[in-house]
């Protein structure tokens, strides 16, 4: 026979109510426990929210200010990061319970391990340091001018495109147009040093800061300054004709003092039409002597191309057709590119003028009657074909100035010339978003497709554009 | 009778009384309060003495006790044992004990007939417990406690051990002791019996934290309900009534 000892369990009194149970750490049953503690204790009932009303965004201590809709995920992450104990228990559930909005109160109903219990939110208003500034009209803390002293205003165009391409006009709070020129402005000084560090590897530019003393306070050391950056772009741009100081031609391998600008990235690229010979202007160089344009695109003149044998070609300028006979004969880099009877620009040295002291040093003899430039197309431009893709433009604040007419004339010419250099150069495309236009305008275009082209004719490929997004509204 | 009782603020009333049938002794207090209440209850009954043994007060944990006997650690000064026995009746003995376990509350638990000790302690005290007190000795765990004077508090009718002792256990208490016994706990909760409560034939002090349910298992199993010294005389006199009329 087998010994089975028989286990009672013993049994104690819970030392509150007094009913029977085995024996636990505290002793109580459990009914007991629950109601002798407060798993809720050390969580806080009541918190504030502050709230700015002006732009209607909640602050996240320390100090950001989100958006968040009421009943929104966001404002309940919100509201729960304001509770300090929570994270010594178990949170199983938290939802909104409705109340009035006017009522500037937030209720919160919390689960914690079963345990449901209620919290309230008291929304204080807040004027957040973004509409403190707006009010107080000091909305800007740094500002970045930038600067191009030339009469046209591609290069900006293209800065713009490259902004948006890289997404640099993230953190700006106003940009506004000036003449030769655009100022960014920035909330914060970080902010507008990290938009001079984009401009200084896009563009060739020389920067100046100053700073502007608003107020200090003495008792905590501390001081409020207004950051200006000024940024000053070279006034040099492609397809410029430059004659170099002659020391900089010496330091630049000897080149031929009279060079054309072909490519301007964050240097200057030039090069020789008659010997093909490239150099390069690094930033540094061109300020330590600094050299300005001996003619820009706005002087090109149109030429007809008769006869070529390689790079020398025989040229007339085409307004002098039905006129005279003159003829000119050009060595150009663009000889693979041209056939006899097509059109290019240059740049007419016979009949200009220039005022320019390294110019003048040249012997005029030795000088080229035309230094052509790029070709053109101009029955091509004549049909005034609609193009199949677009930009995106930063919206800018005008200055009050250049709302003349002339100028905005002068604008749209601008830019026309601008989005000729983009069909025409691929390289100038590549740093450059381009964008579908609306398909209605795709099917205009491929019904003119039959027409006679210019078979080099530079078209964008559809390849290249991008889809637009565009947000439509259902309703 | 169960009254609950603080010393300065702690619960643990155990460790600076020790209680018997024929007297009690109280550490010397900031006041006179925790004296008081064990004046008021036994004061015209038995003596109720300020003690201290060794300069400390803990003289619950220090000493052990019953009807007739004190004993006292080594530590014991010659000053407090004089005072002690110029203060304790006549009939009761009191020796100091030369034992490597000097806390004798925390390490022996009796009444007036049996006491249960801790597995270490020597020979020798065992034999002096059992000379100077008139107890049988039993060495004992309690829930595997070793400690039998803290987790448990007995008299001469009951007992209340630590709430996780066994029934097995507790039903080799109770025929070793030959009193019934219960698991439970006192101080709202607590499993140190021995601090918590001092008890002897017809009162008990227990904390002052201490539930009703808890002094309600203690005056069960203690039956301290008319336990009262008056009690017994009133019961003579209920039997003499009836016998003469």
């Amino acid at each position: 026979m087998q010994y089975n000892p028989v286990i009672i369990e013993q049994l104690i009194l819970c030392c509150q109510c007094g009913i029977a149970i085995a024996p636990n750490p505290s002793n109580m049953c459990i009914n007991c426990i629950r109601n002798e503690v407060d798993i809720t204790e050390g969580i806080p009932k009541h918190a504030t929210l502050q709230y700015c009303r002006n732009c209607e965004r909640y602050l996240q201590p320390p100090n950001i200010w989100v958006l968040a809709a009421l009943e929104s995920r966001e404002l309940l992450a919100l509201c729960l990061k304001k509770l300090k104990g929570l994270n010594k228990v178990r949170l199983i559930d938290a939802g909104f319970i409705w109340t009035e909005p006017h009522s500037k109160r937030i209720k919160v109903k919390l689960t914690i391990q079963k345990e449901v219990f209620y919290l309230e939110f008291v929304v204080n208003y807040q004027q957040c340091d973004d509409c403190a500034r707006i009010m107080a009209k000091n909305m800007w803390q740094s500002m970045v001018q930038v600067r191009q002293k030339v009469n046209h205003k591609k290069t900006f165009f293209f800065l713009e495109q490259l902004i948006l391409k890289h997404n640099a006009h993230k953190e700006t709070i106003n940009i506004k147009e000036v003449k030769d020129g655009i100022d960014f402005f920035y909330s914060n000084r970080s902010h507008a040093i990290k938009m001079v560090e984009f401009l200084g590897a896009v563009v060739p530019i020389r920067t100046k800061n100053s700073e502007q003393l608003i107020s200090t306070d003495i008792h905590s050391n501390t001081s409020n300054y207004k950051f200006s950056y000024s940024v000053e772009i070279v006034p040099v741009c492609k397809d410029d004709l430059i004659c170099l100081p002659i020391k900089i031609a010496r330091s630049l391998g000897n080149i031929s003092p009279l060079v054309i600008c072909y490519r301007v990235g964050n240097s200057i690229h030039v090069m020789d039409p008659n010997t093909l010979a490239v150099s390069e202007v690094a930033t540094s160089t061109y300020w330590r002597n600094p050299f300005i344009s001996l003619s820009t695109t706005k002087n090109l003149v149109e030429y007809y191309i008769l006869d070529y044998i390689l790079a020398d070609i025989q040229v007339a300028r085409s307004s002098d057709f039905g006129k005279n006979d003159k003829t000119f004969f050009a060595r150009s880099h663009l000889g693979g590119i041209l056939n006899a009877g097509d059109t290019a620009l240059g740049y007419d040295l016979t009949s200009s003028n220039f005022n320019d002291y390294a110019f003048d040093t040249l012997n005029r003899n030795s000088l080229p009657d035309v230094v052509l430039v790029k070709k053109s197309y101009p029955q091509k431009r004549r049909k005034n074909k609609p193009r199949k893709w677009k930009l995106k433009s930063i919206s800018k604040e005008q200055e009050e100035m250049a709302s003349r007419k002339q100028d905005a004339n002068k604008m749209e010419e601008d830019y026309e010339s601008f989005l000729q250099d983009l069909e025409e150069d691929p390289e100038l495309r590549q740093n450059v978003n381009l964008y579908k236009t609306s398909p209605s305008m795709d099917i205009d275009t491929t019904a003119e497709e039959s027409t006679a082209e210019e078979e080099d004719f530079p078209e964008v490929k559809l390849e290249e554009l991008l889809e637009d997004l565009t947000l439509e509204d259902s309703t | 009778m169960a009254v609950r009782a603080q010393f300065e603020n702690s619960n643990d009333i155990g460790v600076f009384t020790r209680l018997t049938n024929s007297y009690c002794l109280v550490a010397i207090g900031g006041s006179e309060n925790f004296y008081s209440v064990f004046e008021g209850e036994l004061g015209d009954v038995i003596p109720v003495i300020h003690a201290s043994i060794a300069g400390t007060r803990i003289v619950g944990r220090l000493t052990v006790g019953n009807r007739k006997g004190l004993l006292v650690p080594n530590t014991t000064t010659d000053q407090e044992l004089q005072h002690l026995r110029n203060s304790l009746p006549d009939s009761v003995q009191i020796q100091r004990i030369e034992e490597r376990l000097s806390a004798l509350g925390n390490v022996i638990a009796c009444n007036d007939y049996v006491a249960l000790v801790h597995p270490d302690i020597d020979r020798e005290t065992q034999e002096i417990i059992r000379d100077v007190l008139g107890v049988e000795v039993f060495t004992q765990t309690i829930a595997g406690n070793v400690l039998v004077g803290s987790y448990c508090a007995i008299n001469n009718q009951g007992g209340l051990v630590h709430p996780r002792t066994s029934v097995q256990d507790q039903d080799e208490l109770s025929s070793l002791l030959q009193v019934p016994l219960v698991a439970g706990t006192i101080n709202r909760g607590s499993d140190v019996i021995g601090a918590g409560i001092v008890v002897n034939d017809w009162c008990a002090f227990a904390g002052l934290d201490s539930t009703s349910t808890e002094i309600s298992v203690v005056e069960n199993i203690f039956k301290l309900h008319d336990a009262q010294p008056t009690a017994i005389v009133k019961e003579m006199r209920d039997s003499l009534v009836d016998t003469y009329s």
